[in-house]
């Protein structure tokens, strides 16, 4: 096995606030790891760098063995990373297959895409197979619960053919049976790819975790296997016995 | 050189009187949301409104017009706000084009009121004259921002008022949720911006004359200011101004007049590359 | 189902036959030329539309297209006029040499590719600059707003280039044809009518596309654009050169018809005065911006013959309303009444409630940034 992403030394200061200070990851090809941790530890940011969102104050991305700093976001897109946001953003005024459509089609030249749709992509339709979202594959997103965005967000980045994906707590305000549904998802997604999700549910962490990265006030409190993480008394000091303060302010 | 000097003043002038727009703009823009096309139209009728007072007033005018325009094109705006504008919170675009329909209506209101023609205010004597190469009037209105500026600066950062407008500025929802009644500061933001600008139009009219399309010519330049300042930006708003107003009158003393637009266009465009959302930026952490 | 799909053809079908058949055969030569003038200003229209209404790029300078397209179509004619010798402003400007810039204009091939080319150039630069760097929505709206005027007084200031605030008037030779002649003045009638069809049917294409689909995600949601892979940057260029195309297409055809082109064609208000005219008609829809641009211009005219001074406070008046009561102006208004009368015709003959349509409600983002 070999790393598909490696964080050395990263850091990330907004007007003096340390968001991520010294983080060193590394995520194996074909791994499904969790990142966990309180209100405010980095977990988004951390993604955000990933990503191209946010440039880091320090450190270093690799990716597939090229470095990611100083990319754009779309480029870092092409070279094969796939993310979904907390507030799931899909096109509302165009339905669940356009959505689908647009994801699919970001490799052709823009003025192949002068064209209109025709047919279905095998791409687009195993998408619509996956998220079981074939019947509403005609609705406009806009109608989608909150469940069916997450799915159709995570069905428009399995379009995309992507190497690593990046999920920010796909299951936040969910149901219980939606839950359950992202997770099976999420598992078959994880057989053919590497997966990085955020999540905050220990629930759900137990039933779908194996390997989990605790981030504490920008850094890394501790890696392992969920019942390591469990019984670490860190990991309980920090989410039992936290200070008020950490719970203000949502992170996005 | 004494040529390169004399540019001095009219750019800064010119500056100053971009500035007194710019504020309004400013802090409608970035506290609402909202983009007004008619506040030209305030700087026409604070310049109408030292026209008026002629008659009564004679040469002190200008004077008494400072505060008469201020609270006359406040008004206005705080009509036009409670009217019409706060319906449009968050909708830049869309306001934009509503009040370019108040500002037409507003300039043939002021065709019809006064006249087409240009009129003339009458500068007090003492304002006539000059030290060396510094004119009066010029330095009048410089000084006049000067004091806009400290005022505005003392409001916002020594008075509860003004710190709430700050508050509301910087997040509405956490403002509001506060306890902090942002509809109230949003009208107090558009009245002081408004009047303003009608301050902007009484310093105009000592360096030109009056006419319903007054507002026209200075709306477009007070706009850059406002996209090369920042957002909401007092420091920001100072400094594009004088510079925008500097560039302007050098560009004209360079190349002529018709190109001098073409190059402060050009100077802005390069900018923006660098600083995109102007010279300041309100930090925040939120997605867009 | 089928009715429904024929419905737009057809729709098509009835304007294109009242423009090219009924209207040429009904209107007086002076009305249709008017007529041919509005078709010119539905051309920048449908541009504005395009941009606007379906990318979300507010862009108030079109008239700087246009003037760029009127003007190159304008030089070109004055040369032909000329024959060989200067133009006749240039003498009164007291130019003695035809400045450099005009020579390559004398060429018919050369003149015709600059109305395109020129606007599409411009706007591919501006655009790639100030997209790139995210500058977008009310910010692009003032910045293409304070292009327009410095155009406006560049125009002005080179009396001796661009014949200053008159611009470039008294055109007598097109293509070898007299302009003044009436059967002229027809065939240019045609001419646009079918550029008009013409144009608004690839821009239709374009808007049922695969691009189509992407530009409307750039205008809901730019930011997640990027992190599906694509550039926004490019696509809003793409688009913005395109409309940029179109105002300069409609700038040349502008010159023959009218017969000028100036400063005060294209400057801030006959900018704004379009936008208006598409919101007017109906921003989100093609349709609506050649509908309002004629509607607009049909209004203006008649106005200003009767009360010169009122057409300002109605189109101010008018303006207001639509914006506050009827955002989606005459288009929306349409789609709005035949919703109710549906309605209420399914009401009374018993059947249950229709569902409500599918539309999730335009939600268009207009960034402050």
């Amino acid at each position: 096995m070999s790393a598909m992403i490696e964080v050395r030394g990263l850091s990330v200061v907004f007007d003096g606030f340390r968001a991520i200070d010294g983080i060193d990851l590394t995520v194996e090809q074909g791994e499904l790891r969790f990142l966990i941790g309180p209100n405010g530890a980095g977990k988004t940011t951390l993604i955000d760098v990933i990503t191209g969102l946010t440039r880091p104050t320090t450190g270093e991305v690799v990716f597939d063995g090229r470095s990611l700093v100083g990319l754009r976001e779309h480029q870092i897109v092409r070279l094969g990373v796939g993310r979904t946001f907390q507030t799931s953003v899909v096109f509302e005024e165009l339905t669940v297959l356009e959505n689908l459509d647009l994801a699919a089609s970001f490799r052709q030249p823009l003025w192949s895409l002068a064209r209109r749709r025709r047919g279905v992509s095998d791409a687009v339709a195993g998408a619509l197979e996956i998220t079981e979202l074939g019947p509403l594959a005609d609705r406009p997103a806009g109608v989608l619960s909150h469940g069916q965005r997450q799915w159709l967000e995570i069905g428009m980045l399995l379009t995309q053919g992507p190497k690593l994906l990046l999920l920010d707590e796909p299951v936040a305000g969910m149901s219980k049976d939606e839950r359950e549904r992202t997770g099976e998802l999420m598992t078959s997604v994880a057989r053919d790819h590497t997966v990085i999700v955020i999540e905050h549910d220990m629930e759900f962490l137990r039933r779908y975790a194996s390997q989990v990265t605790v981030l504490h006030e920008g850094r890394v409190l501790i890696e392992g296997s969920v019942d390591q993480i469990r019984d670490d008394p860190r990991v309980q000091e920090v989410y039992l016995g936290r200070k008020p303060s950490d719970a203000v302010g949502k992170q996005s | 050189m004494e040529a390169f000097l004399n540019q001095l003043p009219i750019g800064l002038s010119i500056g100053a009187v971009l500035l007194l727009i710019a504020l309004g703009l400013t802090f409608t823009f970035g506290q609402m949301g909202v983009i007004n096309m008619a506040h030209g139209e305030f700087i026409m009728a604070g310049a109408y409104t030292a026209y008026l007072l002629q008659d009564l007033t004679g040469r002190m005018a200008v004077i008494v017009a400072l505060p008469v325009a201020f609270l006359v094109a406040g008004l206005m705006g705080l009509i036009l706000e409670r009217t019409a504008i706060r319906h449009f919170y968050g909708r830049p675009l869309d306001t934009l084009l509503l009040t370019w329909g108040v500002s037409l209506v507003l300039q043939q209101l002021a065709r019809d009121l006064f006249g087409a023609p240009n009129v003339q205010v009458q500068a007090p004597t003492w304002l006539q004259g000059g030290i060396g190469p510094l004119p009066y009037n010029r330095l009048f209105i410089f000084a006049l921002a000067l004091a806009t500026v400290v005022g505005i600066w003392a409001y916002m950062n020594r008075t509860g008022q003004g710190r709430r407008m700050q508050a509301v500025m910087q997040n509405r929802q956490l403002a509001a949720v506060s306890g902090i009644n942002t509809g109230q500061v949003d009208q107090r933001t558009f009245f002081i911006g408004s009047g303003l600008a009608g301050v902007a139009g009484v310093a105009l009219t000592l360096i030109g004359p009056v006419g319903p399309a007054l507002g026209t010519y200075y709306i477009v330049d007070a706009f850059l200011v406002v996209v090369a300042g920042g957002l909401g930006q007092l420091r920001g708003a100072v400094i594009a101004a004088a510079g925008l107003g500097l560039l302007n009158s050098y560009a004209e003393f360079w190349s002529d007049a018709s190109l001098a637009k073409v190059i402060v266009f050009a100077a802005i465009v390069a900018f923006l590359q660098f600083r995109p959302q102007g010279l300041f930026v309100l930090r925040s952490r939120a997605l867009t | 189902m089928n009715l429904a799909r024929l419905k737009g053809p057809g729709v098509f079908a009835a304007v294109a036959v009242l423009a090219l058949v009924v209207a040429p055969l009904l209107l007086e030569p002076f009305r249709l030329g008017l007529l041919a003038k509005y078709l010119c200003f539905a051309i920048v229209a449908l541009g504005i539309g395009l941009a606007w209404g379906q990318g979300g790029m507010l862009a108030l300078g079109q008239g700087v297209f246009f003037g760029l397209g009127g003007y190159a179509m304008a030089m070109h004619l004055k040369l032909v006029d000329a024959q060989g010798d200067l133009p006749d402003f240039m003498v009164w400007s007291g130019v003695e040499q035809l400045p450099a810039l005009w020579k390559p204009f004398a060429n018919p091939v050369f003149a015709l590719a600059m109305v395109v080319i020129g606007p599409m150039l411009i706007a591919t630069v501006l655009g790639l600059l100030v997209f790139r760097q995210r500058v977008r929505g009310a910010y692009f709206a003032i910045l293409t707003q304070a292009l327009a005027a410095a155009f406006v007084i560049l125009l002005v200031g080179q009396q001796g280039l661009t014949g200053g605030t008159n611009g470039l008037t008294n055109f007598f030779d097109l293509f070898g044809q007299d302009l003044a002649a009436d059967s002229t003045q027809r065939g240019l009638y045609f001419a646009v009518a079918i550029a008009t069809g013409l144009l608004y049917l690839g821009a239709r294409q374009l808007v049922n596309s695969r691009f189509g689909r992407l530009l409307v995600a750039v205008r809901d949601g730019e930011d997640r654009v990027r992190f599906l892979g694509y550039d926004p940057a490019r696509v809003k260029t793409v688009t913005f050169a395109i409309s940029a195309g179109m105002a300069g297409l409609a700038g040349a055809l502008f010159v023959p018809v009218v017969g000028i082109i100036s400063p005060a064609l294209l400057g801030v208000v006959p900018s704004l005065e379009l936008v208006v005219a598409v919101a007017v008609g109906g921003r989100f829809a093609l349709a609506g911006a050649i509908l309002g641009a004629v509607v607009m211009g049909y209004a203006k005219t008649s106005f200003s013959e009767q009360f010169a001074d009122g057409w300002l406070y109605l189109q101010g008046a008018l303006f207001i309303l639509v914006m506050t009561l009827a955002p989606k102006g005459i288009l929306g208004l349409a789609a709005s009444a035949r919703d109710a009368l549906a309605r209420r015709r399914t009401a009374r003959s018993g059947d249950p409630e229709p569902p409500p349509a599918d539309a999730p409600g335009r939600r268009v983002m207009e960034e402050v940034a």
